[in-house]
């Protein structure tokens, strides 16, 4: 029964982490929380969902979805992250926090409105990728591969293709760079305005990923990217925000850990993820894996 | 001068009296303010039931209106919170001049209403909302429900699952964690343990509202294998129930009783298996098998696929029987006024003991102003005139029957529900006919 709840978490936490990562490696880029991002995991479901559909109904293979999703989470982090970014986050760089919490969450009811708009309000679900992929049978339950391998396994990608391209690439050591010290990085030649764009479309392009993913198994409605903001929010400040391996093992402690209370105590299903963020801070207030620093002056 | 004095005395007593005011001078319009969902994820009746009500205006409107008075509809968005829901409803009384309003889905925003009515003193039409609490606890004058409750809709549900799988013995719940899936649990087990005492509940499990996965509750019931899996769930949360059960084959191995799956049908397509207990918060249904075939019911199915491109799901219904109430109560009142243009209190009142037609029906009114609404019931089936599943082995279930007594609180009825309901006389049954 503990294996059952922890494959169910695995998958689970998978999908928290795409999002949860994006928002954490945004905060550590860019020092600005978002509220927005819930809306980039919804638009990025709701394109995907779109783009799938229409496929279908040209008579296109299945099998096309998986490009398209990537396809649409890339699309959304171009256009609506980097949209975003030029258009209002540029403005308020370093100014107050409160400033910046009201900026992203007028962006995140725009956006909401916006899907209402162009998506509709009723349901809309694209499960023919899930069902593509069938399902596999452990201990006598059946999972369906998409849910127990495809996501973890994407989410495994993408936390090692960030670990290598933050660390290996010229460009991923500039955006580490301008995270320690934005002038000393910028005396240095790199154009930081270029890397907090890219680093925030990067990040919207991870919740539209977690979005897209998400497409297949959920049914979209208004109002599905704030949740998903909530719970990352909980990921992000377990961890420790902008820690991109922090949020995986932060997504993947709240995973099993809502699956544990499906299994023995379901009342604390939906308490569980905010109770292991209370008990963390409570411990270490900076978060798991945030290492107290000195102050430089 | 004399008269002058008199009238005025006359006036001032029967103000002081409280008795009803008398009937009033026909308005240019009836300002009709209707609270519905236009947003969050409650917009999948909202909007519907918005659409619904615009058809239905329209045609009052085409034919003269109300007693002749035009209806001009104002809209508030229930999705916007409790507060800025009750702000906006008094806003459209007392600044548009709204007479009557028909508020509203959620529960919680009937239960916030109610008291608002009774101090704006304006005709409230409940329109879809099911807590049974409302008449129950309460007593309002200025509210009246035009559909069923929550205990009529539950009863009729357990009365359906023991006619057609009357040998169960696990049962499982999984229900949206919210005041609507905690008391429809609630009735259904009072009601489970009347009927069936030896049933044992192996899970109860109450997700997050809009959660986007169940696969952990899916997994859980796949290893218990209880007999019955019920949930009460809706929208976009029981969509995604069902189709990762599906997808996992949880819907072959239990019996699936889904109370208000109707409304999802279309959307969920070939997903929806056949052998799935479903109902819809009423007897509503575009392929009720009494009433598909009236000219009402298909030029509505028509006008309402050509506006939205779907088929009509329950709270569509629920708006007809809002409106078409409205308008019988004002016939009534207005009769009743010597052929005058009657005040709200004259409509309030013409409500209690109402009886009127809607597209699945007819609708009663009782006197502490719940109405008495047909259930029913149906198990999927899959036919090549539709793309989607449809209702077979149709159970009808009179308001009256299932309704709980007037005086009486569902949760203590259903504690006492004999088992000799289940075969009631009373109930009708269909098949389904192309």
């Amino acid at each position: 029964m503990i294996l059952l709840a922890a494959l169910d978490g695995l998958a689970y936490g998978s999908l928290i982490f795409l999002v949860a990562v994006g928002l954490s490696l945004i905060f550590g880029v860019l020092g600005v929380l978002n509220v927005a991002h819930g809306s980039f995991y919804a638009i990025g479901a709701y394109v995907a969902a779109s783009a799938v559909l229409a496929a279908a109904g040209m008579g296109l293979p299945t099998w096309l979805a998986f490009p398209l999703f990537l396809v649409s989470a890339v699309l959304v982090g171009v256009v609506v992250g980097g949209t975003v970014e030029a258009l209002l986050l540029r403005r308020i760089y370093g100014k107050e926090e409160v400033l910046q919490l009201l900026v992203t969450f007028a962006v995140f009811m725009i956006l909401e409105d916006a899907q209402k708009v162009v998506f509709g309000t009723q349901p809309l679900f694209a499960n023919a990728p899930m069902n593509w992929l069938g399902t596999v049978e452990v201990f006598g339950i059946f999972y369906t591969s998409y849910q127990l391998i495809l996501i973890p396994l994407v989410a495994l990608v993408v936390l090692l293709g960030l670990r290598w391209f933050l660390r290996r690439t010229r460009f991923g050591r500039a955006i580490v760079a301008v995270t320690q010290d934005r002038e000393a990085a910028m005396a240095m030649g790199i154009d930081a305005t270029r890397i907090y764009l890219f680093t925030f479309i990067i990040g919207a392009s991870l919740a539209a990923l977690g979005g897209a993913l998400s497409s297949a198994t959920t049914s979209l409605t208004p109002g599905i990217g704030s949740g998903m903001i909530v719970l990352s929010f909980a990921v992000a400040a377990t961890a420790g925000l902008g820690r991109i391996e922090g949020a995986a093992v932060a997504a993947l402690m709240i995973g099993l850990g809502r699956s544990a209370a499906v299994y023995f105590a379901p009342e604390f299903d939906v308490l569980i993820p905010y109770l292991i963020m209370v008990a963390v801070l409570l411990i270490k207030p900076e978060g798991l894996f945030t290492t107290v620093q000195t102050r430089k002056v | 001068m004399v008269r002058t004095k008199l009238a005025a005395a006359l006036f001032a007593a029967t103000a002081l009296l409280g008795l009803p005011a008398a009937a009033q001078e026909k308005p240019k319009e009836l300002v009709v303010g209707i609270a519905t969902f236009l947003s969050g994820p409650a917009s999948v009746f909202g909007v519907p039931g918005k659409a619904a009500a615009d058809l239905f205006f329209e045609e009052i409107n085409a034919k003269g209106g109300i007693l002749g008075v035009p209806v001009k509809p104002v809209y508030v968005d229930e999705g916007a919170g409790t507060n800025q829901l009750i702000s906006e409803y008094r806003r459209v009384v007392q600044d548009q001049g709204a007479q009557i309003m028909l508020g509203a889905i959620s529960s919680g925003s009937c239960n916030a209403l109610a008291p608002v009515a009774e101090d704006l003193k304006v005709v409230n039409v409940m329109w879809d909302c099911g807590t049974q609490t409302i008449f129950e606890e309460g007593k309002w004058k200025y509210s009246v429900r035009t559909q069923g409750h929550a205990g009529a809709e539950m009863m009729a549900t357990l009365l359906y699952l023991m006619k057609v799988k009357p040998d169960f013995k696990t049962v499982a719940v999984v229900n949206q964690d919210y005041a609507w899936g905690r008391e429809s649990w609630a009735l259904l087990q009072a009601g489970l343990k009347a009927l069936k005492p030896d049933v044992k509940i192996v899970a109860e499990l109450f997700p997050k509202f809009g959660a986007p996965d169940f696969s952990t509750e899916i997994t859980r019931l796949s290893a218990l294998r209880p007999d019955v899996v019920i949930s009460t769930s809706w929208g976009g949360d029981l969509d995604t129930f069902v189709q990762q059960a599906a997808a996992r084959g949880l819907l072959k191995q239990s019996t699936f009783v889904l109370p208000l799956a109707e409304s999802s049908m279309e959307r969920l397509g070939a997903v929806m298996p056949e052998g799935v207990i479903v109902g819809s918060r009423g007897d509503h249904y575009f392929l009720h098998p009494k009433y598909k075939n009236t000219a009402e019911m298909q030029a509505f199915v028509k006008a309402y696929k050509a506006k939205t491109g779907a088929y009509p799901i329950y709270p569509t219904f629920h708006m007809n029987q809002a409106v078409t109430g409205l308008v019988k109560a004002y016939e009534k009142a207005a009769a009743a006024a010597g052929g005058k243009w009657p005040s709200k209190e004259q409509v309030i009142a013409a409500f209690e003991g109402l009886e009127f037609k809607s597209l699945t029906g007819t609708i009663t009114i009782r006197s502490d102003h719940q109405g008495l609404e047909d259930q029913m019931l149906g198990t999927t089936r899959r036919v090549p005139e539709y793309p989607f599943a449809v209702y077979d082995k149709i159970a009808l279930y009179p308001g009256k029957l299932v309704t709980t007594p007037l005086g009486e609180k569902s949760l203590d009825w259903f504690a006492k529900v004999k088992p000799e309901l289940v075969k009631d006389k009373s109930i009708e049954t269909f098949d389904y006919v192309k």
